[in-house]
């Protein structure tokens, strides 16, 4: 944190090496589709019974007739000039020939707002249940803290999810059942539609959240610098979120950025369980039929995501810690 | 009320440390007293688990209440320090009694600059501003020898070298000039050269400000060259307790002997150290009678039955905690004596 010039100098270079991840990660999917024998995509498309020219001619409109390296030089391309939907051109879809990005684009919000929703949750619950139980070790409140812990931890999120539905949409009817409905149409059905799978997503990480703070906590008010926080005459309340939760706060800033970008395209079950068709959903469906403009779609933005995601971690850590240099 | 009493700061009575384990109990520090005035450096030795941090740490009130049993009497300007509550407790710490420890690489926290460290301590016990507090860091910087104080209060501890750190945490301790600082091993994490720099400094805290210094250390050098008092610790007792120059010139202790004797000095040589047979004993079951005689060469038979009590065996002498006679100790240590200057 030297010189304004170094940090810059330091954010180019790591979105470089972003931009190098990203199109790996594309290049290995292209080379995963096509190497995986799955069977023809163009089969799907032929009716029954297909004659060979019929199979030539859809093949010949996917662009599959192609080698797979031109293919991929094709998407980047088209990724980088655009296409007629206009920059980045992420092609369309084999099965109706719409634009990726149109699906893409529509369905992002849904898997962005279930995943923010979350995080605030399971952060705020996590980091709030860790301190407790690190401030009153060994006491009653701890035992029960971690025994929640372990159970979101054991939890399937899928058997959670049916429960929660038959709950308190079946049973209770407090709450909308599945499907979505955009915050833009009607805020209330939204926050009625999302409020369970945010809770069902929360709780696996909120558990382990719980359990690394305390952990890093219990740590961190071992050292030697604490004790003197103490001696100072400081108040037990700035010891421990002052000078204790500040320095547990680096490893959970770390898992909490890589968290929330994996999630982007991982949060297929919660997606699936609550019908609310984001961005895992559509990928898992997608590679399912083997969809793959439409599967590159959804990874380009995962993994530009976790890239990303990477990148802000590691210059929040240096603003957390100044023992950690741009090098 | 005497012109001595009227400078005792400290005075500890019966002060006595319990750490209950699943192993059992650990008698930490047993029945330990002593005093302490303004401008007096009271030097505790003793090796490792001898009870000598343990029990400063129970005067702070930096053990954990819970999970330690502590008796005895800390009186400190006429109040019981072991019966104030948490709250009452913490407004004596960084206050009136402040503590320098042992590493000061890992007693300032990673992640906050120096200087607020040090304003935060003034903060602690004052409702002036930041920029006061800020301030007074910055003064107290320049005042244990940080040069530029001003740019270097910005700086993070890893920036510090050792012995800046360890002037860093001695302003910290300074910023309310307390009446007691307590300083446990300041400067066994440091380099020779910095030690010296660093005694002296507290030596001229202790003088400038009119305070009290308890000085706990393992190095009987560091003791010899400040300390006005010595108190030697073994096995969380009190072995020996008197002015520093009686101690070092006529110890009466075989323990206080046997720790001289492995020291070592410019004009001794190596071969001729003479380590102390043994090891400590375990604090979970302490010997019986004198705590020293498993391995004390002139133990008799009231030793490893008798616990002997801290008194003067003569008017001449000082405090200790020994069996023997007090003829055969002058004896054996005028003996000791011609072995050294041999």
């Amino acid at each position: 944190m030297e010189g304004g010039g170094e940090v810059t100098f330091y954010i180019v270079r790591r979105l470089l090496w972003t931009v190098v991840v990203v199109a790996c990660v594309l290049a290995i999917t292209f080379a995963v589709f096509y190497l995986l024998p799955a069977g023809d995509p163009a089969l799907r498309f032929a009716g029954k019974n297909p004659t060979d020219a019929e199979i030539a001619l859809i093949h010949h409109r996917l662009g599959l007739d192609r080698p797979w390296y031109i293919q991929f030089l094709k998407f980047v391309k088209n990724f980088f000039l655009g296409d007629k939907y206009g920059w980045p051109g992420l092609g369309y879809t084999y099965a109706s020939g719409s634009s990726v990005k149109a699906l893409i684009v529509a369905r992002a919000p849904r898997t962005l707002l279930l995943i923010a929703g979350a995080a605030v949750l399971w952060l705020v619950t996590g980091v709030a249940i860790g301190v407790i139980s690190a401030v009153k070790r060994r006491s009653l409140t701890d035992r029960l803290a971690m025994g929640f812990a372990l159970f979101g931890i054991s939890t399937p999120v899928f058997w959670l999810g049916l429960m929660a539905l038959y709950i308190f949409w079946r049973q209770l009817g407090w709450t909308a059942g599945t499907g979505y409905v955009s915050p833009a149409d009607n805020f209330g059905a939204f926050l009625s539609h999302m409020i369970l799978p945010w809770i069902v997503l929360a709780l696996l990480y909120a558990a382990f959240y719980a359990r690394m703070t305390r952990n890093n906590l219990l740590e961190t008010l071992g050292e030697d610098y604490i004790r003197t926080a103490r001696a100072k005459g400081l108040s037990e309340r700035s010891v421990i979120f002052k000078h204790g939760l500040r320095a547990s706060l680096t490893p959970i800033v770390t898992m909490f950025g890589l968290d929330m970008a994996l999630l982007v395209g991982g949060a297929v079950i919660t997606e699936s369980v609550f019908n609310l068709q984001g961005l895992g959903y559509l990928a898992i469906n997608d590679a399912l039929q083997q969809d793959l403009p439409v599967v590159l779609g959804v990874v380009l933005l995962a993994s530009v995501a976790v890239a990303l995601a990477n990148l802000i971690v590691d210059i929040l850590y240096a603003f957390i810690d100044p023992r950690v240099r741009y090098a | 009320m005497s012109a001595a009493d009227e400078r005792k700061l400290l005075d500890v009575r019966g002060l006595t440390v319990r750490f209950p384990t699943p192993d059992g109990v650990v008698q930490a520090v047993s029945d330990v007293s002593f005093s302490l005035s303004r401008g007096e450096t009271l030097g505790v030795v003793g090796e490792s688990g001898s009870g000598k941090s343990v029990s400063n740490l129970a005067i702070m009130g930096l053990l954990n209440r819970s999970r330690t049993t502590i008796t005895g009497e800390v009186e400190f300007k006429e109040r019981n320090l072991l019966t104030l509550s948490n709250d009452e407790l913490r407004k004596v710490r960084g206050k009136e009694i402040a503590m320098v420890f042992q590493d000061p690489f890992a007693c300032l926290h990673p992640m906050y600059r120096v200087g607020a460290q040090i304003a935060e301590a003034f903060s602690a016990h004052s409702d002036a501003g930041k920029k006061v507090a800020w301030t007074r860091a910055v003064e107290l910087l320049d005042r244990v020898g940080i040069p530029n104080a001003r740019s270097r209060a910005r700086d993070y501890p890893h920036q510090f070298s050792g012995g800046m750190r360890q002037r860093a945490m001695i302003a910290m301790a300074l910023v309310h000039n307390p009446a007691i600082l307590i300083c446990d091993e300041p400067t066994t994490a440091l380099d020779v050269t910095v030690q010296a720099q660093i005694l002296e400094l507290i030596e001229d805290v202790k003088r400038e400000f009119d305070i009290g210094v308890i000085l706990v250390t393992h190095d009987l050098g560091v003791v010899a060259e400040t300390a006005n008092s010595v108190m030697v610790m073994y096995a969380g007792r009190i072995m020996e307790y008197g002015p520093a120059r009686d101690v070092f010139a006529q110890p009466q202790h075989p323990y206080a002997w046997g720790l001289l004797d492995s020291m070592p000095t410019i004009d001794r040589r190596l071969s001729a150290l003479v380590p102390i047979e043994g090891a400590p004993p375990s604090l979970l079951a302490p010997p019986s009678g004198c705590p020293f005689h498993p391995r004390c060469p002139y133990r008799f038979e009231p030793c490893p039955t008798e616990r002997p009590p801290l008194v003067a065996p003569a008017p001449e002498a000082h405090l200790d905690a020994c069996h023997l006679p007090w003829d055969k100790k002058v004896e054996l240590g005028a003996e000791r004596a011609k072995k050294v200057a041999a």
